[in-house]
């Protein structure tokens, strides 16, 4: 049962996986022989964890910049240049770099004037338009000619690369593939490079593609619309409430040159971490890495967000009129993930959450028999900064989102004001450490892992430390947190009501 | 927002996972620095193959030893699925899968069983599917006692509560009810019956009234009939020792009996007529694209040219598919597709594609001609190298973990192929050659004998489809529950 919403935002599940946890069997010590941290002198830092399970290994590069970061009426910025970092290099993807370098200058200055007179609400003239468009596709037609298509992705796929691919959160752009073991050296190279050399190269072509990426995941999926509008309400200063995916007239505005920038801003090496898993040793990498990662320049780190959510003091809601069936959905505002409680809420999310047992699952689905799924989780759309702690239901046929509201709420209410049992905090303490073991046979979650919590925290061992901040958690706890968190002016209601219309014309009648 | 669209996104094309070893540098390019960098010999690699044993009752078991960590896992995969169950009760083997673990056993309840199994982080599951049912368990080691013999006795004594089977009635009623939601689940599904038929077993689907037509009695009769030692493939991975094992399992089953073996399922493929076919769907501004045509069994000699052809045509990011639709014109996000094979029957031949509604038109055509250069212009010299690498250079992660080579292992054990099916793969990609590629994209690839289907907004379609030719209407109304039952859960209270 994949919750509907985790299901539209795939990259936010994997902001979500918590470990908050390590059993006994694997002490922090035994870590720590084998995992290398080496920090280079332009700021990246770079960790290597052995697993000698089979020849192969994993990695991801993460950058602390995604679509929170998107500069204002550029959003899906961020996102844009992920895909950008698959078109290749000053050396790979090109017949001609000089020729071609010449080329890229000319469409950018034939687009900034098209841009420039497009945009213009006084005296715009209609054929300068369409003349100033035409000279720009001239010169993307003029420097098409140099590019060798797909090269880069060529490269690593006929190398043996496995899950070659990138997301962008609100948070963070990762970047991520597996290779044989005998190709640590290529990797060390190519992911080097493609942060040394970018090039912007058939950038509006690929920002279509983006556009279509925007079509498929928002505009033609209803809880992605649903969710885009949820969000808007939700925050109302801090740029949680903007799509990473970005708005059409912001997609159909920026350029290669804007893309470049966000870039040289944002991809510093001491805004990145880049952790490798598998059959590697760090005698070995270590030099490698340093050899080509340490050609990236240093450069200033960006200035951090400083904007806060204001307190929101009166309950939001918005409601889409939709031919689908209907949906429930509610966030309340929760505090970043370094606040001292951030362990509290992961235990109110597996309880609420978590399998058969769970409190929602118990009374929606086992109970009520009103929804065919519900769940309450923390982290969305993201957690760095203040986010939402969001409950969302799928209603049976002949059932209402006001039926799921109603039953959440109980659920709520009695979070705040009974204690849990012994038995249900045993549990999620339990459940959270063997959720950790479980992940650690797995090489590109661990670099994930690794990568993420060197990011967040500065120390990756806080993935495992945070065993002792789960397992102090207890029934008060969850009771004070619930209590200052599930308030009614502290929450935003997203919901789907079915209407008739041409694909279902008897539509589903609500009661 | 990944770069990459997963295809599941679009469709289900089934193609497999790949792998290997092959030294030689897989390209060259105009980097310099590239050039100089040397890739040594992946080390030898001996992946370790389960421990195989027979029971006297049949039953076949793969142990597969991993110390990494304190974990144990099993799985057996039990002959017989949906593909037997009566049409006017289709969904009976998605229910037994679900109440055969929630409707608990003759001693315990399913919440019983929840509260036990979930104080531990450990899983005992069961699951229906098209040729198999499934039950497994995922433990910490020191649990594992324990945990087993609640295995056994979901095994061995299920009870199929009445309460639990309504649970199950409700859900599968909710995934009707949602069905048409999803422009890419209505065109996953409708192209499946386009391509296989509409009755046809791989392609039907629940239907309120079928839902209904389902008693407690067919779930008890079920697993009287299917769940036999000799129709069963126990696989266990994790931190034991394989003897102790054994003896434990052996002493488990001793005293079970073989039974029946299921039959096998007798089934047609009819594929509708080339043509093409449009459902309306107002909600949405990008139109869903599948192309189909019969695919291949994975025992055809020509498995491995055809695998090497899907390489170059519409697998992966540098394939043609996504070189000249996606990278070249900017007309999707996601596009993909290629032969698809399956172990026991014909796969399907399948492209797809998501489009914004004004270049519907423009796609179809776009993915029409990419089929007819494959014919006229297949892949060879350095497009055909780059497929092969592709597949021989990544060959290493078929075995990259012990789980993922017992799995293997149970599913060729399943479909009765060689246990060293793995290695033959390997062999038939080396050696496929241009030829082979032009031979078997002549006899697979017919671009007029794919049939077309397009899922999107007619309104801003408009009239881009009928200046293609005729367009053919492909109904999808979910047929209302029959007056008599609850099948839409509107009881529940």
């Amino acid at each position: 049962m994949k919750s509907p919403l985790r299901k539209v935002l795939p990259a936010l599940l994997l902001v979500l996986m918590v470990f908050p946890a390590i059993a006994q069997e694997l002490d922090l010590a035994s870590f720590e022989k084998r995992i290398t941290v080496k920090k280079l002198d332009n700021g990246l830092t770079i960790l290597v964890m052995q697993r000698p399970e089979a020849p192969v290994f994993s990695f991801y590069t993460i950058v602390d910049a995604g679509s929170v970061q998107d500069p204002q009426g550029q959003t899906g910025l961020a996102h844009m240049f992920e895909h950008m970092a698959f078109k290749g290099t000053t050396g790979i993807g090109t017949t001609d770099w000089p020729a071609e370098k010449a080329a890229l200058e000319k469409v950018e200055e034939a687009y900034a004037a098209y841009r420039a007179e497009r945009y213009k609400t006084v005296g715009r003239d209609e054929d300068k338009v369409k003349q100033l468009e035409h000279a720009w596709k001239d010169a993307i037609a003029r420097a098409q000619q140099y590019v060798v298509p797909n090269e880069f992705d060529q490269l690593l796929e006929s190398n043996g690369g496995r899950g070659v691919n990138a997301f962008t959160s609100w948070d963070e752009t990762a970047y991520h593939y597996s290779l044989p073991a005998n190709r640590v050296q290529l990797w060390a190279y190519l992911e080097s490079e493609r942060f040394l050399h970018p090039v912007m190269r058939e950038f509006y072509k690929e920002r279509d593609v983006v556009i279509e990426e925007r079509r498929l995941r928002t505009d033609s999926q209803p809880i992605g619309r649903l969710v885009e509008q949820f969000l808007g309400e939700s925050f109302a200063t801090y740029p949680y409430h903007r799509p990473t995916i970005g708005y059409f007239s912001d997609l159909n505005y920026f350029s290669a040159t804007d893309a470049k920038a966000f870039f040289d801003q944002y991809y510093v090496p001491a805004n990145m971490v880049v952790a490798i898993v598998g059959d590697v040793k760090p005698a070995a990498v270590i030099p490698l890495v340093e050899k080509y990662f340490d050609r990236l320049p240093a450069r200033p780190q960006p200035a951090p967000v400083h904007t806060t959510e204001p307190p929101q003091n009166s309950e939001r809601e918005v409601e889409l009129q939709e031919t689908a069936q209907p949906f429930y959905l509610e966030g309340y505002h929760r505090p970043n993930y370094r606040d001292p409680d951030d362990a509290v809420y992961d235990a109110i999310s597996d309880l609420m959450s978590n399998g058969r047992t769970s409190r929602l699952f118990r009374a929606l689905v086992r109970d009520k028999k009103i929804a065919a799924e519900a769940e309450g989780f923390s982290g969305f759309p993201g957690n760095k900064y203040q986010h939402l702690f969001a409950f969302d239901a799928v209603p049976l046929p002949g059932h209402t989102p006001e039926e799921m509201r109603k039953a959440i709420h109980e659920e709520i209410e009695h979070l705040k004001t009974t204690d849990v049992s012994d038995e249900e905090l045993k549990m999620v303490k339990t459940r959270a450490k063997a959720t950790l073991i479980r992940g650690l046979a797995d090489n590109a979650g661990m670099a994930f892992q690794l990568a993420l919590y060197q990011l967040r925290y500065g120390d990756w061992r806080e993935l495992f430390r945070s065993v002792e901040r789960i397992d102090k958690v207890s029934k008060e706890d969850i009771r004070r947190v619930a209590s200052k968190t599930f308030q009614p002016t502290n929450r935003t209601v997203g919901i789907i009501q079915t209407i008739p219309g041409a694909s279902n014309p008897q539509g589903e009648k609500e009661q | 927002m990944n770069r990459r669209m997963s295809l599941a996104v679009l469709t289900s094309v089934m193609l497999m996972s790949l792998l290997a070893a092959a030294q030689q540098p897989a390209r060259t390019t105009s980097d310099s620095e590239l050039e100089k960098i040397k890739t040594p010999p992946l080390p030898e690699f001996h992946p370790q193959i389960p421990k195989r044993v027979v029971l006297p009752n049949g039953m076949v078991l793969l142990l597969q030893e991993d110390h990494e960590l304190p974990l144990i896992d099993g799985t057996m995969r039990i002959r017989g699925g949906s593909l037997l169950e009566p049409a006017d009760k289709v969904g009976l083997v998605d229910i037994y899968g679900d109440v055969w673990r929630t409707g608990g056993t003759k001693d315990k309840t399913g919440d019983q069983l929840d509260d036990f199994l979930e104080a531990r982080a450990a899983k005992v599951e069961t699951d229906g599917s098209s040729d198999s049912t499934i039950v497994s368990f995922s433990c910490l080691k020191p649990d594992f006692e324990d945990i087993f013999k609640i295995f056994l006795d979901v095994l061995q004594n299920p009870a199929f509560r009445e309460d639990k089977i309504a649970l199950a009635k409700f859900q599968l009623n909710t995934s009707i009810a949602r069905r048409n939601d999803d422009i890419g689940q209505i065109a996953r599904r409708v192209s499946t019956q386009l391509a296989y038929g509409p009755k046809n077993p791989y392609a039907r689907f629940p239907e309120y009234s079928t839902v209904a037509a389902v008693t407690r009695n067919d779930l008890v009769a079920w697993h009287q009939q299917y769940i036999q030692p000799n129709n069963i493939i126990f696989g266990v991975v994790g931190d034991f020792d394989s003897s102790a094992m054994e003896a434990r399992i052996r002493q488990a089953f001793a005293s079970w009996p073989n039974g029946p073996e299921a039959p096998k399922p007798q089934i047609t493929f009819t594929p509708e007529k080339p043509q093409l076919y449009f459902i309306p769907k107002e909600d949405v501004n990008q139109s869903n694209i599948q192309m189909v045509s019969p695919g291949i069994e994975r025992n055809n000699p020509d498995y491995f040219a055809v695998e090497v052809m899907n390489y170059a045509f519409g697998a992966g990011f540098s394939a043609r598919l996504t070189k000249d639709l996606r990278t070249a014109k900017g007309l999707a996000y996601a596009v993909g597709g290629g032969v698809g094979s399956a172990f026991d029957h014909p796969g399907i031949f399948r492209l797809a594609m998501g489009t914004k509604s004004a270049t519907t038109a423009e796609a179809l055509e776009g993915l029409k001609e990419e089929l007819q250069k494959l014919v006229a212009d297949p892949p060879k010299g350095e497009e055909l190298r780059s497929a092969k690498d592709t597949i021989l250079n990544a060959f290493i992660f078929n075995f990259d973990s012990k789980a993922k080579v017992l799995r293997e292992q149970m599913a060729y054990e399943y479909y009765g192929y060689p246990l060293d099916f793995l290695d033959r793969y390997r062999a038939g990609i080396e050696k496929t050659t241009a030829e082979d590629i032009a031979r078997v994209a002549r006899k697979y690839v017919h671009p007029e004998q794919f049939v077309t289907l397009v899922v999107g907004n007619p309104e801003e379609i408009g009239d881009q489809l009928k200046r293609l030719g005729a367009v053919a209407k492909w109904d999808i109304t979910i047929p209302p529950p029959p007056p008599s039952s609850h099948a839409a859960g509107q009881q529940a209270r």
